[in-house]
């Protein structure tokens, strides 16, 4: 069995939970800006107000009677994607990629018919995917088209781009591939590739599949080293411009790149997880520090935060 | 260090201080043991008087002795049929026992028994009450001659009281051929009452006290003297024959100065003897008889009728199970369903004992897994769906435990202990997990929790811990210091030394 020592992941900076929910979470993220990131409809409506871009959104089931007539709904609908508001891990989201008839293909190829998704909807408005098993409200979407550049680098879905934002700083990045194992979620515990991101270029550093590096894409086998994410500056500028509306110091932000609208903002998490310090290769509170020493003596806007964060955490 | 960590470390120490002081007042104060099983050496005692009736009314008194110097006196009785018994107080606090009765003859026997228990201590510490006084000398001529003489040379050969009383009784014991010794030995048969005597005759206001040599299983023992002498507020006991200072740690002192050790009113040839026999007592009945009227009793629970004590005793186990769990999560880092589940299951283990509790807690999981499966395909609603399970798991329970009354397991009616609702929940986590992550996940979480519960259930299986958590509830305290610590831990988590593995390479 290998283990590492408390020493060398101290030397390299890493982040552990227990750090993260003391020192940053309970710190930076205030109690109150919770709900705005745990309900995706109140993210979106807010991100909306801030004129940040984020998927259209079709239309929103908020009681258990409206399930019953639930067709009439999707009837013009070939592609959407439906997210319970309050789920958190990527639980409960259906993608349905087109339809043939009355059947629904789902992004793993499955066929489903409208009573699946019925229960799928019945299920998540009583709260089985929310924290705490709250009742809950169901978003559909538009699905996204995503862009060329990611042709072959994920399995099903869509490839999503996590970037850590401490302070409004971005602090580190990396792109989550879908993959067979995870049953088309962008989850790395559940199985999907992990690509780190180079702040200062968006090109891949490394990747990783279940916390060990691999080479290609396990189901298309598509070379992940030569990876580079188009509209990088703009990438980061979205992810450091949530900063200001949620006032959470310490966030998560997933985005995608959509074929014709650029980058999109998915979702915001306001306790984003410490894999992608495996995915980089490299802890973070080095750069974190760094944050909180410039963050204390400046303030700067979301356009200089990114500069700095692209000139200073450039990968060697 | 900042200021609110500054408070919380604050207040760690003053729950430790709070929670440990009170703990330990309380097993100074009420004698309540730190360890399960502690024993206390007790003595019983039993005086017998025996005398003859002369036909007429009878009142016997007996000196009784109360907390005599080395011992408590934990508990008395008088057993004599026919007789009336009180005890009667006097005013310079001694304590006689009296026997009366209207019509008495032939010969009787009077029994007193009482518990005394050794408590620690410096024995030889006996307080002086009021201002004693020398008495006037009896001796009658040629003895008072004898007397001022055996006194002139002690006197010469002495400073002070304790070594006049030395000097006396090695004069009084000495050469066959001293005239004076011989002569009052003659005159005052008993050597302690002659000592006493002296002793007043040169101004020492000298007592004579009567005690029980202590052996196992010793009847009908008469009563040692010995004489005490007044220093510094202070009674020094000396033995009359050889001159010893201070009390033999086995005397229990009966009967001191006062009052006559045994008066009888209507009858003759009275005597009393002793018999006594070492008996070992819990520490715990002891406190408890003891000092259940104390204001810090109010600290423990043994005040409240039985039953609610019960529930306490399962009660006072949750903080440590809950520090358990404080502990794996955060310093191990063990994934658990649902928080606190697992100390909830280690109680319901206490009631059903480990494999039991295990085998059944098993069973039903695993058979509510298999049924919540056949529940989604009747598309129902999330909390009808868990309704439903809670149903199904009061069946399933009540099945095992028919079951296994049929089978002459009776253990297995217990199980009505496990938190349904809990498990219900449980078994519906389960199955999400299972849809959404897959079995290994089911297993890693399900094991992850039964791990923490076993853990804490063997924790409070402990004996030791059992006794400490119900007699010193405020120790519980000392658990929220111990939680209050593991809440500022922020370093990295034993499972994080395994998950991030592989980032070893990087390390130069």
């Amino acid at each position: 069995m290998k283990w590492i020592s408390p020493g060398a992941l101290s030397r390299l900076g890493m982040l552990g939970i227990n750090a993260r929910n003391r020192n940053y979470i309970a710190r930076y993220n205030p109690r109150r800006a919770f709900p705005l990131v745990d309900n995706k409809l109140k993210t979106k409506l807010l991100m909306e107000t801030a004129g940040l871009s984020t998927p259209r959104l079709l239309f929103v089931v908020e009681h258990q009677y409206e399930v019953r007539t639930l067709e009439a709904k999707f009837a013009d609908l070939d592609a959407f994607c439906i997210k319970p508001g309050k789920g958190s891990g990527g639980k409960g989201i259906l993608v349905v990629e087109h339809r043939r008839g009355d059947i629904f293909v789902k992004s793993s190829g499955a066929e489903i018919d409208i009573e699946h998704i019925r229960r799928h909807v019945s299920n998540a408005l009583a709260g089985l995917y929310s924290l705490g098993g709250n009742p809950d409200r169901v978003l559909v979407e538009e699905l996204i088209e995503f862009d060329p550049v990611f042709a072959g680098l994920s399995h099903e879905g869509v490839p999503d781009i996590r970037i850590v934002v401490f302070r409004g700083y971005p602090v580190m990045a990396m792109v989550r591939l879908a993959t067979h194992a995870s049953d088309g979620k962008a989850n790395l515990h559940q199985g999907a590739v992990g690509v780190g991101l180079d702040l200062a270029t968006g090109r891949a550093v490394r990747a990783l599949q279940y916390t060990r590096p691999i080479e290609v894409h396990p189901d298309t086998g598509v070379r992940l080293d030569n990876i580079e994410i188009a509209d990088w500056r703009n990438m980061l500028l979205l992810a450091a411009r949530c900063y200001e509306p949620t006032g959470l110091g310490y966030l998560g932000a997933d985005l995608v790149l959509d074929r014709s609208r650029g980058a999109l903002l998915l979702e915001l998490n306001a306790r984003p997880g410490l894999a992608i310090q495996v995915a980089n290769g490299c802890g973070l509170l080095p750069r974190l520090r760094a944050i909180e020493a410039r963050a204390d003596t400046r303030k700067e806007e979301a356009a200089e935060r990114v500069d700095f964060a692209m000139s200073a955490f450039a990968a060697a | 260090m900042s200021g609110a960590r500054l408070v919380s470390w604050l207040l760690v120490a003053a729950l430790l201080l709070l929670g440990g002081g009170i703990a330990w007042l309380r097993h100074v104060q009420l004698e309540i043991p730190f360890l399960p099983g502690d024993e206390r050496p007790v003595w019983l005692v039993e005086a017998r008087v025996d005398f003859l009736g002369t036909g007429g009314s009878a009142r016997v008194a007996l000196d009784l002795p109360e907390d005599p110097p080395g011992f408590r006196l934990i508990s008395e009785q008088a057993a004599s049929p026919g007789y009336g018994f009180s005890i009667i107080t006097g005013r310079d606090g001694d304590r006689r026992g009296e026997w009366t009765r209207r019509q008495v003859s032939g010969p009787q026997a009077l029994y007193y028994t009482a518990q005394f228990l050794v408590v620690d201590g410096d024995p030889a510490r006996i307080p002086v009450v009021g201002r004693p006084r020398p008495r006037e000398p009896d001796f009658e001529e040629p003895a008072a001659t004898a007397a001022r003489e055996l006194i002139a040379v002690a006197v010469e050969r002495s400073s002070h009281a304790e070594s006049l009383t030395r000097e006396l009784t090695a004069l009084l014991a000495g050469a066959v051929g001293d005239q004076n010794a011989a002569l009052l030995r003659a005159s005052v048969p008993d050597p302690a009452v002659l000592l006493a005597q002296l002793l007043n005759h040169a101004g020492v206001a000298a007592r004579v006290s009567q005690g029980i040599e202590l052996e196992d299983a010793r009847r009908r023992r008469p009563l040692t003297s010995f004489v005490e002498i007044p220093v510094d507020g202070q009674w020094r006991i000396f033995d009359p024959v050889t001159g010893r200072q201070g009390l033999p740690e086995n005397v229990l002192l009966w009967h001191r100065g006062g009052e006559s050790l045994l008066d009888v009113e209507g009858g003759r040839r009275s005597q009393v003897t002793f018999s006594m026999l070492r008996q070992s007592v819990p520490a715990l009945e002891l406190s408890q008889d003891q000092f259940g009227e104390s204001w810090l009793a109010a600290f423990g629970i043994a005040a409240l009728p039985i039953e609610e004590q019960g529930l306490f005793k399962l009660l006072f186990l949750l903080p440590l199970g809950a520090l358990v769990v404080a502990f794996m999560r955060i310093i191990v880092g063990v994934p658990t369903s649902g928080t606190f589940m697992p100390v909830l299951i280690a109680l319901a283990f206490l009631q059903t004992s480990l494999g039991l509790g295990l085998l059944s807690f098993i069973t039903v999981v695993g058979f509510g897994l298999i049924l919540r499966n056949y529940l989604s395909h009747l598309n129902l609603l999330l909390v009808a769906r868990i309704a439903t399970l809670v149903v199904i798991v009061v069946l399933l329970i009540s099945m095992l435990s028919v079951l296994g009354y049929r089978f002459g397991i009776s253990t297995g009616l217990t199980i009505t202990f496990f938190p349904m609702v809990i498990i219900a929940w449980t078994i519906e986590r389960m199955s999400i997990l299972w849809e959404e992550e897959g079995p290994s996940e089911v297993l890693i979480q399900g094991g992850g929790s039964l791990v923490v519960a076993v853990l804490a259930f063997l924790l409070m299986d402990l004996r030791i811990v059992q006794h400490l958590s119900f007699n010193f509830p405020e120790l519980n305290l000392v658990l929220l210091a111990g939680i209050l610590v593991i809440g500022q831990y922020s370093g990295y988590r034993l499972s994080e030394l395994r998950r991030f593995r592989d980032m070893a390479g990087l390390d130069r």
